[in-house]
């Protein structure tokens, strides 16, 4: 085990890659501290992977200054792969090679590290052992990419959209591998355009757009900041009178009343007395309530709220 | 000793090595593709047999032709060379003109014969000539002086003697240069180049596993084709084998650093694939494996002589055929080795790791 590092596990500052016509990193900083695990939240495009690729040594930067672990890639390149563990975004592994085959690949790389079987248990794949990797389901495969990214006993981690295209139950046993290495105190950079993946995994995100870090902090300093902590959506029965929104918005607590697809959207901070005084207005006017939601603020709002898109456009 | 401590917590087997590990993965992949092993193992012997028994079978020179009278069918009978056929004029015409005969002796004014035949066509002019002297002779000719024949039909002369070596060249090329050129390319497609150089793998033990493994396939694949040649149809093996397996690495060698060349840079199979068949293709035509190189135009001779095919056909002929040593095939071994240096050079300059 190395000894505590002073300062940050990774510090990145003023960095900038631009590919032909497109900037895909613009001045870009963020710092990440031993044994947290980092979110870059944003969405697709947004310069996340190629943050990335720049932090592991896998494309050169145009401009700026990348420190990790107290070293820099060139001075330092051997010692630094050998303490970092990588997972790419789209790797395909040979599919005619079995699991154990390619694990004992990756590990022949590394200078220390757990035996290959260990690693195998440790992402749950131990029947498929001798599967070939062509055999595997998408959460297998991703299984095995964190494992190959874990063979070195990694300071450092980078997983790079780690859930995409899972399904639920794959991606919640992949969240519990990564908690589990999180608890050993070790260091991890992770990018996804999932917000309730950074919300559960990470302690502090950074949210990244068009190249730029525009906020970063704990997922609930974040929330916080945008000064909304709950919304109210509801729609009203279609027969008999409209609904008279003007009053809504006179109510405690109420900061913001929208309508959005013929739903009235409410942005409260005191859920407990909103949602009565809403009931009581719907009551008195006698308009039939037909669907009420509600939900805590999240980073998707955060997301909305500093850039006016959604992070996901589908 | 707290060096030592740390070297002895690594525990190193041999087995661990990541070129050994790199190496047993080229091989994997290999064994577990079933039209790789077809392509390599099977198809040259394939084409061996079939080539060496259609032109074994054919006795040396009895050449069909026809006559459409029976006096001329008679006297053409008595040459053994000959295969005749008496037809009809209408069906001798055709049969002409389909090939199925290389002459017709036809009666011309005056009680002269008349011979049609295609005079491009060596086969044409040697039925000329053997149907002539036949039909001269039936009508008295006496020759002046007496002949007879000793035939040689020895090993080494015969047109399998003359495959085989081309086979075997053509095998180390299309071996070589499909077996580095698709898995790189493959590897490079999949993100697999990419996630093996986030790693601490020395990039140039990448690079040596194919090398290796196609120096241990080498042997197996020399041994199915010229082992094939020397057991089923005799053909000689008259230079000594570590002269031959010498040719055969130095050959391979250069095929492999052009196959790396390929596909330095290449992004997907398919461009992959046409660069190389656009590569090879030229090489399958000139460079001598079915015909001999020497009927191309002396012009084109230099450039010829200059591919990687025709030195190590070459060389490879002179060695079996003739027992050249490696010191009389300077020039060929010459000319792979500039092959092997120049594209490995720039393959290693031009390689996309990425």
């Amino acid at each position: 085990m190395s000894s505590p590092l002073p300062g940050a596990a990774l510090r990145v500052s003023h960095l900038r890659k631009a590919y032909k016509d497109v900037v895909a990193v613009d001045d870009l900083g963020l710092a990440v501290r031993p044994g947290e695990c980092f979110g870059l939240l944003g969405p697709n495009g947004a310069g996340k992977t190629t943050t990335m690729e720049i932090c592991e040594g896998l494309t050169p930067a145009d401009s700026g200054d990348v420190e990790l672990l107290g070293m820099r890639w060139i001075s330092d390149a051997a010692e630094l792969r050998q303490r970092l563990g990588i997972q790419l975004q789209e790797t395909q592994l040979s599919d005619k090679l079995t699991v154990a085959e390619t694990i004992r690949l990756f590990r022949s790389f590394f200078r220390r590290g757990p035996e290959p079987a260990e690693v195998i248990a440790l992402v749950q794949l131990e029947e498929k052992r001798k599967a070939r990797v062509g055999a595997l389901s998408g959460g297998q495969k991703q299984r095995l990419a964190l494992a190959c990214a874990l063979v070195g006993d990694p300071d450092l981690l980078f997983l790079d959209e780690p859930t995409t295209g899972l399904d639920p139950q794959a991606r919640r046993q992949l969240w519990d591998l990564i908690e589990r290495f999180k608890s050993a105190g070790r260091t991890i950079l992770l990018t996804t355009h999932y917000m309730e993946e950074a919300e559960r995994l990470c302690e502090r995100v950074a949210i990244v757009d068009r190249g730029k870090t525009i906020a970063m902090g704990t997922p609930r300093e974040l929330i916080a900041s945008i000064g909304v902590e709950h919304l109210v959506e509801f729609s009203t029965g279609g027969s008999g009178r409209a609904f008279d929104a003007a009053p809504l918005t006179r109510l405690d607590g109420v900061r913001d009343v929208r309508e959005d697809n013929g739903a009235l959207r409410m942005q409260v901070t005191e859920l407990h007395r909103a949602v009565p005084a809403l009931l009581d207005e719907l009551t008195r006017q006698g308009v039939p309530l037909t669907e009420l939601r509600t939900h805590s603020a999240s980073l998707e709002d955060v997301f909305v709220a500093l850039t006016g898109r959604h992070l996901r456009d589908e | 000793m707290s060096d030592l401590a740390v070297t002895a917590v690594r525990r190193e087997a041999p087995m661990d090595h990541p070129l050994v590990q790199l190496t047993l993965v080229r091989f994997r992949e290999f064994l577990r593709e079933p039209e790789a092993l077809f392509w390599v193992f099977v198809f040259p012997i394939l084409l061996a047999a079939g080539l060496g028994i259609a032109f074994r079978n054919r006795p040396a020179d009895v050449l069909p032709v026809a006559a459409v009278t029976r006096s001329l069918a008679e006297a053409l009978g008595r040459d053994k060379l000959l295969n005749v056929r008496q037809l009809s004029a209408s069906a001798a015409e055709e049969a002409l003109r389909a090939g199925k005969i290389s002459l017709l002796a036809e009666p011309g004014p005056g009680g002269a014969v008349v011979y049609r035949y295609d005079d491009t066509n060596p086969e044409g002019r040697t039925a000329r000539m053997l149907a002539d002297a036949a039909i001269q002779r039936a009508a008295g000719r006496a020759d002046p002086v007496a002949s007879s024949d000793r035939l040689v039909r020895e090993p080494g002369s015969r047109y399998i003697d003359f495959l085989i070596p081309g086979l075997l060249g053509m095998n180390l090329m299309g071996s070589a240069i499909w077996g580095m050129g698709f898995a790189i390319v493959d590897a490079r497609r999949k993100k697999l180049i990419k996630r093996l150089v986030a790693t601490p793998m020395p990039r140039p033990y990448y690079l040596l596993s194919f090398l290796l493994s196609r120096l241990a396939l080498l042997a197996i694949e020399v041994f199915a084709v010229a082992g094939f040649g020397y057991f089923v149809f005799g053909v000689p093996l008259r230079g000594s084998l570590a002269s031959l397996a010498a040719l055969c690495v130095l050959g391979s060698l250069a095929f492999s650093a052009l196959g790396l060349l390929i596909a330095s840079r290449v992004k997907t199979i398919e461009a992959a694939s046409g660069l190389m068949n656009a590569i090879m293709m030229p090489m399958w035509i000139v460079s001598g494996v079915f015909f001999s190189a020497e009927r191309f135009p002396a012009a084109l001779q230099p450039v010829i002589q200059a591919l990687p095919l025709t030195a190590v056909i070459n060389a490879l002929r002179a060695n079996m055929l003739q027992g050249a040593g490696l010191a009389h095939l300077g020039p060929q071994m010459g000319v792979l080795g500039a092959w092997l240096v120049v594209c490995f050079a720039l393959a290693l300059k031009l390689f996309r790791w990425g």
